[in-house]
């Protein structure tokens, strides 16, 4: 059964109203010499023969379902319950968009309202937008922010630990407004150098940014690096990757930081080809004004009745153009939403359980590394070993891609090469536990890393 | 609608008013009434100079974010922190507590700007 193909009697027809008598007759002035020669094309198929024809290549797929998936370096694989996407899918709820009418969508406007509370609780700041796009371009407007906030100082420092998609997105932006970018090193411990922070800052630094946990899986000491920032009176910024780890870890918002920001993914957002992301963004109230991006606020209604409004949009595009805060005018809505459905499951006990099963896998597949360690220099080994980590590390290899792809055809992701991701990263693999591992899985990681190592 | 003899005016809706070498800043009846409630005011900090035609801080309404733009130029001596809490000062008593900033100025600092008079005028003009 052949569908939607023109019939041979439409193209006569057609061919009659123009006056030819054939295609080539059509196409008669092309010259003979630039013409596409035949196309070695097989026959036409039945839809039910093609349908056939893809479910065995998709079957030929290793996907995360089917493999023992360790793979993280900025997206996560955690738990994905299935009321998560019946909910997205209601009709009422389906829109990537904030609406430009939005009092008249009061659900969407709660659903932004307790996403923002839920980023609030997360990270022990004031206030939290309606979403950004990513990780990488919620870092980038913190630093936007800082220079709003302190227009005499040109200069954001951050710590070379920092994400690599992160670091490539403020530097776009940063060339493009003309703001100086520091970089600080690393130490021996897979950790900001304090030294060089001391050494970077100075009178001309609006923002100290720092992810924790790095790049390297390795948590940062945020009360000290948010001291130094304090200190130099810049503003203390705090991105984080994975955002499960504030189930467990002290959030920048505990230690008196200006904004924490960063990636959401981890929560309820699949790892499907690096997207689609989910950025969130908090703030001190002092900064507010300053914050971009849609927020939601509660209000009652003529009634006295709870009601929600967009608050504060007088300072965005639609109304300021050219002088508003930010160029961010939408959120994620959907992704948002997500995330905001898996956080109303999980409760405050849930995240906290995720965040304890996520590191105690970790810490059990890093002990056992450190049990492989052998004397003629092969193997891998722990990085930074005896600096903590949340649920990623980085082990040594100097392949790691041809051991990765030797593991890939046993049915394991082993992780994420380095080199793929910053070159000037340490050679090595990337290796994150989330609590859908099992300890089945773990241990086949550890054999295959003893064998092929 | 008088405006009051005291001080001076800009085209733009500010008004001036000075006392030694030090000028006092605010926006006029007609602006406010113009702007509608005005819920937070973001003014220069001492210390800061300002230029005359350029601006020196927001007034945010419920309708707008609109810039304050400053009818003198000078060094910021003051600015007026009891709106920090009371914005609603700006809408109430434009011409007294609701003043803006308060700024240093050489000589001759306010003559570009209207009186009274011509600041009527120029309403009526524009058809207010």
């Amino acid at each position: 059964m052949h569908r939607y193909l023109a019939g041979s009697d439409d193209r006569r027809r057609m061919l009659e109203r123009i006056g030819c008598t054939s295609v080539e007759e059509l196409f008669a002035s092309i010259p003979a010499e630039v013409r596409c020669g035949p196309l070695e094309l097989p026959p036409g198929r039945s839809e039910e023969e093609v349908r056939r024809e893809f479910w065995g290549l998709a079957g030929r797929n290793l996907t995360t379902e089917c493999a023992a998936c360790f793979l993280g370096a900025g997206v996560y694989w955690h738990v994905q319950p299935a009321v998560v996407d019946a909910l997205l899918w209601r009709g009422e709820l389906f829109t990537a968009y904030t609406p430009y009418q939005p009092e008249v969508s009061q659900g969407t406007l709660q659903a932004i309202f307790e996403f923002q509370t839920f980023v609030c609780q997360l990270t022990e700041m004031d206030v939290a937008n309606a979403s950004m796009y990513d990780g990488a371009t919620a870092v980038v407007e913190a630093a936007l922010l800082a220079r709003r906030v302190l227009p005499a100082r040109n200069r954001v420092v951050l710590a070379a630990t920092l994400h690599p998609d992160s670091k490539a997105v403020l530097r776009t932006y940063a060339e493009a407004q003309g703001i100086e970018l520091t970089e600080v090193r690393w130490d021996e411990a897979g950790r900001l150098e304090a030294g060089s922070l001391t050494d970077a800052l100075g009178p001309d630094v609006c923002a100290v940014i720092v992810q924790s946990p790095n790049v390297f899986g390795v948590i940062e000491d945020l009360q000290a690096v948010g001291a130094a920032a304090k200190g130099a009176g810049a503003l203390a910024v705090h991105a984080v990757a994975e955002a499960t780890s504030l189930g467990i870890l002290a959030p920048g918002g505990r230690f008196g930081f200006d904004v924490v920001c960063g990636e959401l993914q981890a929560f309820g957002i699949p790892a499907s080809f690096g997207g689609p992301l989910l950025g969130f963004f908090a703030v001190r109230q002092n900064h507010l004004r300053q914050m971009p991006g849609r927020l939601v606020g509660e209000t009652v209604d003529v009634d006295g009745r709870r009601a929600f409004v967009l608050t504060l949009s007088t300072r965005e595009q639609h109304i300021r153009r050219a002088k508003a805060t930010s160029n961010i005018c939408t959120n994620h809505g959907l992704m948002a939403l997500a995330a905001t459905i898996v956080l109303s499951l999980l409760g405050k006990k849930g995240v906290r359980e995720v965040g304890v099963a996520s590191h105690s896998l970790a810490e059990y597949v890093k002990s056992g590394i450190r049990a492989q360690r052998r004397d003629d220099g092969r193997g891998v080994r722990l990085a930074f070993d005896g600096s903590p980590t949340y649920n990623e590390f980085l082990v040594l290899h100097d392949d790691p891609d041809g051991l990765l792809a030797q593991m890939q055809r046993e049915g394991i992701l082993g992780g994420v090469a380095t080199p793929a991701l910053d070159g000037a990263l340490p050679r090595g693999v990337l290796i994150a536990l989330t609590e859908r591992n099992t300890k089945e899985e773990c241990d086949r990681l550890l054999e295959a890393l003893r064998r092929l190592a | 609608m008088a405006q009051p003899t005291d001080r001076k005016y800009s085209r733009t809706h500010e008004w001036a008013m000075l006392a030694g070498d030090v000028v006092t800043v605010g926006i006029t009846q007609f602006a406010q009434e113009q702007l509608g409630d005005v819920v937070f005011v973001e003014l220069p900090a001492a210390g800061g100079a300002v230029e005359a035609g350029k601006a020196c801080g927001t007034i945010e309404s419920v309708k707008a974010v609109s810039e304050i733009l400053s009818p003198v130029t000078g060094e910021v001596v003051e600015a007026n922190a009891a709106l920090e809490g009371r914005p609603e000062l700006v809408n109430q008593d434009p011409f007294g507590e609701g003043w803006l900033v308060r700024v240093k100025v050489g000589t001759g600092a306010l003559d570009h700007l209207m009186d009274a008079a011509a600041y009527e005028a120029f309403l009526a003009e524009e058809g207010h």
